[in-house]
């Protein structure tokens, strides 16, 4: 089964800081597959490079960009143009900003399509109302015709995603979607998104920090540090038994109800993430590894562990039952 | 909203009282008017007469509210040198000044909008860098120097345009230029700032989200929202524009109301003074709200304030 | 987080700055002739001799070299009237930016820092006067009381202080509502001293550029002004005065009002040189 989105060592340069080095990714059709990592780490980054929305002043490099099996890594302007919007879709972390003030839900909405497939405008509201109801939004004729100022953050975002879907993508990438939300709000619109999952087929690739997130709503995930992917695997897998150092202290500074007692202290990583100069080699993270060792400067091994389950790691799996015994 | 206006009217209104007393005042705080209409060699006699004819013997304050009371119906009184009513002068010459006003910002609107634009998408580029020069060399430029300048150079060497009067469209272009050239640094600059920071919003990466076009992001979605401040601007530098076009129009000889008040001024007609100084100020006033309300239809945000 | 502590660092991307460096330069060079012009002044400007009268400037034929740029129509040194007129147009610019300038800031900093019916009397204020033309205030004025050197400066201080106001009312109230300072404010720090410590520093800045832009105005407008007649009187040697005076013999000899407008052009271009480096310094873009 071909991939929808495959990415191959993408490398993405921006000013001097070397901002991806080499990720690779993919995500399968009706498969949500969460990006995490701390701020920094370059997964926004990887998501825009796909859609091709990089900042002025960055460089992109990939081995392979495919989309439903096409190549599109070495694809123009106005090709990129054509296929955001319409097979391809992204959501972003702002819903507040994200709307222009200067023009109705309905018009942003509609425009989308009609750019895309030309469709007359009556039609084009027709649809737009059909989603906006779709995402849960009462009275959608009434909030074809308001302006974003009008809505709240959490409207706000479902009409992003109603927007998103105007054109039926087979992608769409979600940009850290809940981080400013309320907490409530969030649930709801992973609620939401899990939902057109189901329904519409369509692919996710989600952005967050937020490993709750991640175990709600990911089918498989990847863990970003640096600008790598450092372990990927599905989503029970990776919590299950995480095998990257940085994986292992991400999940423990998560406080599990149960498997933690009240005045354990939480867990953190010591150090903070290095910048990283075009040049460098070796694991980003290995100043702050307790288990790094000299091999750690030297090019790093991915490891296939079988099940789906990856690892750039120089650390055989199953150090930590070695290491226990 | 509506409110919103009601307010801004009311205090317009008071705005505007406030002008004409302090126009008002400014004549009489000068010493004995009749002496400076009477000139330098009149008689006690004359002055006396004078004082009498124009009523400049009564108090103060019975001559300020003679002429408030007037001025709000639409009397002036007569001018002292032209031997007709105010309010006719006024009338017959503010058609030039509203004309040379528009010319002169409709040609700074079709200089500084494309520059603004294009220097914003051209950021820091050698683009950018001359729209700065060209907008350096006008804000430097003094109006009169400039218009002399155009005279010489168009009027007399290449004798394409006439130097003077009001007898064709043709007359108004140099003074439109020259008028233009005051406007144009500041509403560029404007443009400029509002585009760039219009294309770094956040919405705009959604538009480029949603493979919109580069020119349906650029006017639709960029300089839709930057136009807001610049559209008002406009309107309120065209209040500035009839409030500067005395230097314009008595260097070009258009008879307008700005001429007029030159011409009052340096006679010492004060009747006309006072009326073109409140005149101009009225205009000023509907500008601004005719700017409010612009801002307010262009930008849905503060329809619901 | 006083402004002063900030200087440092930026005065060495000030000199870095290609504007402020050739703006400073312009405006130096005309600062050091106004105050050393009786001194370095090859003839004297007032002086006329009238056979010698529209000599014209040393790269036309017909030039004098005792008159390096020639004559004009009453035979007076066109360089000494010029290098006078540059001590007019500093004066003008100076004293009215700081009369102005006292005024507006005054105004401005007591609306933003007071706020309620205080504040909306300083806006009351400011939209009367900018209702007002001011141009033609400014030549009623004069009219009525004479034209001189002293009442072209009060009446433009008197008039363009609208700047200053509407910048200094935004910054103070801005900063005045900033958490430090209304941290400081809990714990009984008097007003004063807020005022001096906390708002005027932060407010230096802005109020400098917004200096410039007026010092370039103010020379502006005394020039329209002179140049109708009634700005500052002749003789003196008013750049303005100067190209109204010389308009009649423009269409001979264009260089007449040429000199005199290209100084006016030049020392205005270096004013706004300055203004514009010390914005780009701030990173804001205050003026309308």
């Amino acid at each position: 089964m071909t991939a929808l989105l495959e990415v191959r060592d993408l490398r993405v340069t921006i000013g001097s800081t070397a901002a991806v080095r080499g990720a690779s990714m993919s995500v399968n059709k009706g498969e949500t597959h969460c990006l995490v990592g701390e701020s920094g780490c370059g997964k926004s980054i990887s998501a825009l490079s796909v859609m091709g929305l990089l900042p002025k002043g960055s460089v992109r490099e990939t081995s392979s960009l495919r989309f439903a099996g096409e190549e599109i890594g070495n694809f123009g302007e106005r090709e990129m143009e054509r296929l955001r919007g319409d097979r391809m879709a992204m959501i972003f972390q702002e819903p507040m900003t994200s709307l222009n003030p200067a023009y109705t839900v309905g018009s942003q909405m509609t425009e989308v399509l009609r750019r895309h497939r030309g469709t007359p405008r009556a039609q084009a509201v027709d649809r737009a109302a059909e989603l906006l109801a779709r995402v849960g939004i009462t009275a959608p004729g009434m909030r074809l015709g308001q302006f974003p100022h009008q809505l709240s953050g959490g409207l706000r975002q479902r009409v992003m995603i109603a927007m998103a879907l105007m054109c039926d993508p087979e992608l769409l990438i979600a940009d850290e979607p809940t981080t400013a939300l309320d907490v409530t709000v969030q649930a709801q619109i992973l609620r939401l998104l899990a939902g057109l999952q189901k329904d519409l087929g369509v692919g996710i690739l989600l952005i967050t920090h937020d490993l709750g997130v991640v175990a709600r709503v990911a089918d498989r995930v990847s863990v970003m540090y640096a600008g790598l992917v450092v372990e990927s695997a599905p989503t029970a897998t990776l919590f299950a038994a995480p095998e990257h150092p940085y994986t292992r202290g991400l999940l423990s500074c998560v406080p599990v109800p149960g498997k933690v007692k009240r005045g354990d202290p939480l867990g953190s990583i010591p150090g903070v993430v290095p910048r990283i100069q075009p040049g460098f080699t070796g694991c980003g993270f290995r100043d702050r590894c307790s288990e790094a060792t000299a091999a750690c400067a030297e090019t790093i091994p991915r490891q296939n562990l079988g099940g789906e389950h990856e690892l750039l790691c120089t650390l055989a799996p199953g150090w930590r039952e070695k290491a226990a015994a | 909203m509506f409110y919103f206006f009601l307010r801004r009217f009311a205090v317009a209104v008071l705005v505007a009282l406030t002008v004409l007393t302090i126009t008002f005042l400014l004549t009489r705080l000068s010493g004995d008017l009749a002496i400076s209409i009477a000139g330098p060699n009149a008689s006690q006699e004359d002055i006396a007469t004078i004082r009498q004819v124009y009523g400049l013997d009564r108090p103060l304050w019975i001559q300020y509210f003679d002429w408030l009371f007037r001025a709000v119906q639409g009397d002036f009184g007569e001018s002292f040198f032209f031997r007709d009513r105010v309010s006719n002068l006024i009338a017959t010459r503010i058609p030039i000044t509203m004309t040379l006003g528009l010319v002169g910002l409709a040609i700074a609107l079709v200089i500084s909008l494309p520059l603004g634009i294009l220097s914003a998408v051209r950021e820091g580029s050698w683009v950018d860098r001359l729209v700065t020069l060209v907008v350096l060399i006008g804000q430097a430029m003094p109006s009169f120097w400039l218009a002399l300048i155009l005279m010489i150079v168009f009027g007399l060497q290449l004798g394409w345009l006439p130097i003077s009067g009001t007898g064709s469209w043709e007359h108004f272009v140099m003074p439109g230029v020259v008028l233009a050239f005051s406007a144009i640094p500041s509403l560029t600059r404007l443009t400029r700032s509002g585009m760039i920071e219009a294309l770094s919003s956040d919405y705009i990466r959604t538009a480029r989200a949603k493979g919109l076009t580069r020119m349906s992001i650029l006017v639709k979605h960029g300089f839709r929202n930057a136009a807001i401040p610049v559209v008002s601007i406009a309107a309120v530098q065209l209040g500035f524009m009839l409030g500067g076009s005395v230097v314009i129009e008595t260097v070009f000889a258009l008879h307008g109301v700005g001429y007029l008040a030159w011409e009052s001024i340096s006679k010492n007609d004060f009747p006309v003074v006072q009326a073109v100084v409140l005149v101009l100020a009225l205009l000023y006033i509907g500008l601004t709200l005719l700017a409010d309300l612009l801002n307010a239809v262009l930008d849905p945000r503060l329809r619901t304030a | 987080m006083s402004g002063m502590a900030m200087t440092s660092g930026r005065g060495l991307r000030l000199l870095r700055n290609w504007g402020f460096v050739v703006g400073a330069g312009i405006v130096g060079i005309c600062a050091i002739l106004a105050v050393f012009a009786p001194w370095v002044v090859p003839h004297d400007p007032f002086v006329i001799d009238l056979e010698r009268r529209l000599v014209p400037p040393f790269w036309m034929e017909g030039s004098d070299p005792r008159n390096i740029l020639g004559t004009d129509q009453l035979g007076r040194d066109y360089l000494s009237r010029l290098i006078y007129g540059a001590r007019i147009s500093m004066m003008i610019g100076v004293l009215t930016v700081i009369t102005s300038g006292l005024i507006g800031i005054t105004l401005g900093v007591l609306g933003g820092f007071y706020g309620g019916k205080v504040d909306d009397a300083v806006v009351f204020a400011i939209t009367t006067r900018l209702s007002i033309p001011a141009v033609l205030v400014a030549l009623a004025v004069a009219a009525l009381h004479g034209t001189s050197l002293m009442l072209v400066i009060l009446v433009l201080g008197l008039l363009l202080w609208d700047r200053f106001a509407v910048v200094a009312r935004s910054t103070t109230s801005q900063i005045r509502n900033l958490d430090y300072v209304a941290a400081a404010w809990c714990s009984g720090v008097s007003r004063w001293w807020v005022l001096t410590r906390e708002v005027l520093p932060n407010i230096a800045t802005h109020l400098a550029v917004v200096a410039t832009l007026e010092m370039a105005l103010a020379i502006l407008l005394e020039a329209a002004l002179s140049f109708l007649g009634l700005g500052v009187p002749a003789p003196l040697p008013s750049w303005g005065l100067m190209i109204s005076e010389a308009k009649e013999y423009m269409f001979f000899s264009p260089w007449v009002i040429m000199i005199p407008g290209a100084a006016l052009f030049v020392l205005v271009l270096g004013v706004n040189l300055l203004g514009d480096a010390l914005r780009d310094m701030l990173g804001t873009d205050l003026s309308r």
